[in-house]
């Protein structure tokens, strides 16, 4: 029994670098053999993945936009009538101070509002010019919460104080966002999950043909004795060769249509709304890792079960 | 080096193949294998193979016991087997020569050996004018020639043939069988089923007949009798 374990090591050390070149250059040859299949197995991968690709931009931007206004969502405003005097904008003040869950409370008049506001534009501030005379802006509390799960509760309270003229704050917007970014996860699984299913048998399909015409040889590599892995690499390698393919061009063409269209909304519309967008050279990295990990994955997977019956010999 | 020990198989749609086979083959011996078709030779050639499992019993390869192996283990067994079919088995686009080397490239012989090695082997079979032929070039008996060749390149202990005689005319298959002889003298243990009597009769070697999945006959310079 020894000394058979000890030859089942050499079986495996034999899967060297002189089978690994001829395996490649066997995965090339039935590839282009094949090139009609190989065609749709590419465009199945790529297909999938460029989906992939449109769900994972829109989670991902779901998500910046998310964190970006993080900030905000802890933050209450209220806003205060325009002919509440002094004593009273002081007791409203000290009411919200009472409230549980109240991390800080800051008055913020309507000329500091303005200000900040004219901050917030940098360059375009001089829009604002002017309007020192006529303030629209009312006179405002800006609350800080301790977490963001006493909103509601704060919310209602300030809803019973007189003086008040409308309360801000964007729990109702994160709900929504969240509500969005889960659906379009789900929805984008699902769709992906079968694209994915569709690639592999597309794929599998098409190495299904190489390995047709050549179960002769199959046949009698099993009978002297090759390794089911000598067997497979060729068929594995053409796998992974369309999956690679179908991963470059879906990278291409996502990292590229999304480039062109952050670049123009970037041209066209307010600098402001473009710090909501993922820029894009922050999002080659994760796609080229997700797209070629998956588009090989299906390569693989597809070709181990076109081969898997013609290896029981 | 080959031993059955009560050995039965069952296949998984209940035909009983083999029942209760002992069978015991030492190193050199050259055994025919006879019995009508469906008898079971198949399936004691498939064992030895491990393309299938018995279903009972114990089964030894070189003194080591085979039955349980599986897998990672089989092509090792296999590397010590040549295998001959009747039907040759040569991949058509490749050459002689090419098809020879197939069997040792496959199992990760460097290519100096096979150099080295293919020339020797080609020439004991006595092709080494047609190392550049193609399979369809050659007759039947130099194509069964080229898969003899091919099933020795990597110095197996057993030789199995399965009627490596059936597709060809009578002169050939003694060509052959004198190919098979010369190979026994060197050493090599040789297994060949066979439906041919004539050759049996002649070479009065050990002969085991197979009926209904049972061993019926055993003896050393047998005859293929008139049993079936």
């Amino acid at each position: 029994m020894d000394k058979l374990s000890e030859m089942n090591r050499e079986v495996c050390t034999a899967m060297n670098f002189r089978n690994l070149s001829y395996m490649i250059k066997q995965g090339f040859v039935s590839m282009w053999k094949n090139r009609m299949m190989s065609f749709a197995s590419v465009g199945s991968v790529t297909a999938a993945l460029l989906i992939l690709g449109v769900i994972l931009l829109l989670i991902l931007n779901i998500n910046n936009i998310a964190t970006v206004t993080q900030n905000q969502f802890d933050e209450v405003v209220v806003y205060l009538e325009e002919d509440v005097d002094q004593s009273d904008t002081e007791r409203i003040g000290d009411a919200i101070n009472e409230f549980d869950g109240i991390l800080s409370v800051i008055y913020q008049s309507k000329e500091q509002a303005l200000e900040i506001m004219k901050q917030n534009l940098g360059e375009n501030g001089y829009l604002l010019e002017g309007l020192e005379e006529e303030n629209p802006l009312p006179n405002s509390y800006v609350i800080q919460l301790k977490d963001l799960k006493y909103a509601d509760d704060v919310v209602m309270r300030l809803e019973g104080l007189t003086g008040v003229e409308d309360i801000r704050y964007l729990k109702d917007v994160l709900d929504q966002l969240m509500t969005i970014a889960n659906t379009v996860r789900l929805g984008g699984f699902i769709i992906i999950g079968f694209l994915i299913l569709i690639s592999i048998f597309i794929i599998s399909n098409t190495i299904k043909l190489t390995v047709a015409a050549r179960k002769r040889e199959i046949n009698i590599m099993k009978y002297v004795g090759a390794t089911n892995g000598f067997i497979r690499g060729p068929f594995v390698v053409e796998g992974m060769l369309l999956g690679l393919i179908g991963a470059v061009i879906s990278i291409a063409v996502v990292y590229f249509g999304y480039k062109y269209l952050f670049t123009v909304l970037n041209e066209e519309l307010y600098v402001l709304f473009t710090v909501y967008l993922v820029p894009y050279y922050k999002i080659f990295q994760d796609i080229t890792i997700i797209f070629v990990s998956i588009g090989v994955g299906i390569g693989v997977i597809g070709s181990v079960l076109s081969i898997r019956k013609f290896l029981k010999v | 080096m080959i031993e059955f020990v009560n050995v039965t198989k069952v296949y998984d749609n209940e035909v009983r193949a083999l029942s209760n086979i002992n069978i015991s083959i030492d190193k050199g011996e050259f055994v025919f294998l006879v019995g009508p078709s469906g008898a079971g030779k198949s399936t004691l050639i498939k064992l030895l193979l491990k393309e299938t499992e018995p279903s009972a019993g114990r089964l030894f390869f070189n003194n080591k016991d085979i039955t349980k192996v599986r897998n990672r283990g089989v092509p090792t067994i296999r590397r010590k087997i040549g295998m001959v079919f009747q039907d040759f088995r040569l991949l058509p686009k490749k050459t002689v020569y090419e098809n020879v080397a197939f069997a040792m490239r496959i199992i990760g012989a460097p290519n100096k050996e096979i150099r080295r090695q293919v020339p020797i082997i080609l020439s004991m079979v006595g092709l080494s004018k047609k190392a550049n032929s193609y399979p369809n070039q050659l007759s039947g008996g130099e194509q069964q020639r080229v898969s003899i060749a091919r099933a020795l390149v990597n110095n197996p202990s057993l030789i199995i043939a399965d009627e490596p005689t059936g597709n060809l005319d009578p002169d050939t298959a003694w060509e052959i069988m004198k190919l098979l002889k010369e190979i026994n003298n060197r050493g090599t243990t040789i297994l060949m089923a066979t439906h041919a009597s004539e050759i049996v009769n002649s070479m009065k070697r050990r002969v085991i007949a197979v009926k209904n999945g049972q061993v019926i006959r055993d003896e050393q310079r047998g005859v293929y009798g008139d049993e079936f």
